[in-house]
């Protein structure tokens, strides 16, 4: 499940930064530009805010399985079903 | 007559919990008293300041022109309002941040003598503060990316807040589950503000409220932004979740989640009114608004949240599972109230819906955590969930009984409590749009009268049990915590009429009207 998630998430990432890309531009440092197009700041630093937030999530689902394996000795979820339905 | 404040006052809301957050850890270094006399104090601050821009708001807003509050962060000089960090407060943010702080004042007051005998505390309160910070920020910001950072801020501490009781498996999987389906949820919304970045170049709400097309990408983009709100907000199909993880919570952050979830509530109400405002009221197909069409599309879930909700209350025996569902019901009533208003927008009836709605979203948040708060007690006196092994504890704690009744009166909309007032709303105007929305809301709250009846009678009536003969009254803290909250639940049921002149009808005005809230912004900017 963890797996999965961190492909949606790059999945998201990648389209925001495929936003930003103008066809020939360079990066968009504005004082060292050599001119000509460039690509747009703003979805790069929504996908650098974006990726550490992922991080953030994912060191958090990770303990939360090993405080699961602890519990219940087992990751698989269909035998994670303590909670009643 | 208003009073002065700092122009920066929104960005202080959400930086003193933030601020006090990192604080926290090292107080709690120095003595546990001190940090939690400090976390009240910030708290009780920023209650003070949400209050004060409140009074501002409220007094200067008029049904013609809605006050709105526009503060940018930083970066005066630049004339685009495109990237800039801008805080839009107006009445509706300002509504709900109101219900967001008196909830974490009392859960924090509440949690002094609730979580005294468990270690970790430090963290504890510094997960607090930031899930407060990420809700009040969720409210008070202009901005569609800044409104995915701070859920992810509130679902990332409220997940680890879930988790807390380590101890136990099943809050774990609770955690777990909370942390899955929300991580999934801000996805979507996050693929959602990058379509509607790629069309626009914007991410500010006024500049793409103004923009907006509705074409084919915006409805998914539309689409995509209710799903995600919606789960997160636990409308039925996607309530799973709920359940579990305000069950397995302590009392204290099951009531800072019932306030997590109306701010995503509070997102729905946002993105479709103020996001989309500008194209609701233009044919989608067959001459039919599409105001009408998303309504429609709102009010079968919502009879459904309400209609499962109360049956599953009904064979509950395990008492906050019980509640939670209660609480999903609850949900179903709001949003079917914000269903009838957008099938009927421009109607009187559509707008007295709306009002009913916005009134149930603060009368729900206070009842149903009010009964958390009891629950939470009970527990914490007799260290037992299930209400099979309860009985006869009016006899030991008078006054939970009392806070017990006041809830459940005022969740099931019985006179003369606050749940009756915007239930009565929601009724007649639901009549209006079809009788049968209206009966079934009857029908249901009927039920939930039933539900926290049969509650009552198993877990204070009946005789002494020996094993709780030793159970005492719970910490003076707790109940002063909960009497706040019965305080505020008997005022708003003497005088409902007071309330909604004064603030439902501002927030209501201001949600509707979203030409003025553009130009209000742009004015700002």
């Amino acid at each position: 499940m963890i797996i999965g998630i961190t492909l949606i998430e790059s999945g998201v990432n990648l389209f925001l930064i495929t936003l930003g890309y103008r066809k020939g531009s360079v990066a968009p440092i504005y004082t060292s530009s050599p001119g000509g197009v460039m690509s747009l700041p703003i979805p790069q630093a929504l996908t650098l805010t974006s990726i550490v937030i992922g991080v953030a999530v994912l060191a958090l689902m990770l303990s939360l399985v090993i405080q699961i394996y602890r519990h219940y000795g087992t990751l698989d979820v269909r035998k994670v079903r303590r909670l009643k339905e | 007559m208003s009073i002065a404040i700092p122009e920066y006052i929104p960005a202080l809301i959400v930086a003193v919990p933030l601020l006090g957050a990192f604080l926290t850890p090292l107080i709690s270094k120095i003595n546990g008293k001190l940090r939690n006399i400090f976390v009240i104090l910030v708290l009780g601050l920023n209650s003070l300041f949400v209050g004060l821009l409140a009074y501002n708001i409220f007094t200067k807003s008029t049904p013609d022109s809605p006050f709105i509050y526009t503060y940018i962060f930083g970066a005066k000089d630049i004339t685009l309002p495109v990237v800039r960090i801008l805080f839009e407060v107006d009445a509706m943010s300002i509504f709900m941040a109101i219900i967001a702080s008196i909830l974490t004042l009392v859960a924090v007051i509440y949690s002094w003598g609730f979580m005294k005998e468990n270690t970790g505390l430090d963290k504890y309160y510094t997960l607090f503060l930031l899930l407060t910070a990420g809700m009040l920020g969720m409210m008070l910001t202009g901005d569609m990316f800044n409104f995915f950072v701070f859920l992810e801020i509130t679902s990332i501490s409220s997940a680890a807040l879930v988790a807390f009781w380590t101890h136990k498996g099943e809050s774990v999987e609770a955690g777990f589950k909370y942390i899955l389906i929300s991580t999934i949820g801000a996805l979507f919304i996050l693929f959602a503000v990058a379509i509607l970045y790629g069309q626009y170049d914007a991410l500010n709400i006024a500049v793409l409220s103004n923009a907006i097309q509705y074409t084919f990408l915006d409805k998914i983009a539309l689409v995509l932004l209710i799903v995600a709100l919606a789960m997160k907000a636990g409308l039925v199909p996607m309530h799973m979740w709920l359940p579990d993880s305000y069950s397995r919570a302590p009392a204290t952050v099951t009531i800072a989640l019932v306030g997590a979830t109306l701010a995503s509530l509070y997102g729905v109400l946002r993105v479709i009114f103020t996001l989309y405002g500008n194209v609701l009221l233009e044919p989608a197909k067959f001459d039919i608004p599409v105001s009408m069409f998303i309504g429609w599309l709102i009010i079968p879930l919502a009879v459904i949240s309400i209609i499962v909700g109360v049956m599953m209350a009904l064979r509950q025996t395990d008492f906050k599972r019980l509640i939670a569902f209660a609480a999903v019901a609850e949900i179903g009533y709001m949003f079917l109230a914000i269903g009838t208003g957008l099938a009927a927008m421009g109607t009187a009836y559509g707008r007295t819906a709306l009002e009913g709605g916005i009134f149930h979203i603060i009368n729900d948040a206070l009842d149903v955590s009010l009964l958390f708060l009891v629950a939470g007690a009970i527990y914490y006196a007799t260290k037992e969930w299930s209400l099979n092994e309860m009985g006869g504890l009016a006899r030991n704690m008078k006054y939970t009984t009392i806070f017990f009744i006041i809830g459940l009166l005022a969740v099931a909309g019985m006179p003369p409590f606050n749940g009756f007032a915007s239930k009565l709303i929601i009724y007649e105007s639901t009549f209006q749009l079809n009788p049968i929305l209206a009966i079934v809301a009857i029908l249901c709250s009927i039920l939930l009268l039933a539900t926290f009846v049969k509650v009552f009678h198993s877990a204070f009536m009946g005789p002494k049990l020996p094993k709780f003969s030793d159970v005492k009254e719970v910490p003076k803290s707790m109940l002063f915590a909960m009497g706040i909250i019965a305080c505020i639940i008997i005022f708003f049921g003497l005088f409902p009429g007071l309330v909604v002149e004064n603030i439902v009808r501002p927030v209501a005005d201001a949600l509707v009207s979203n030409a003025q809230y553009l130009s209000a912004v742009f004015g700002g900017v």
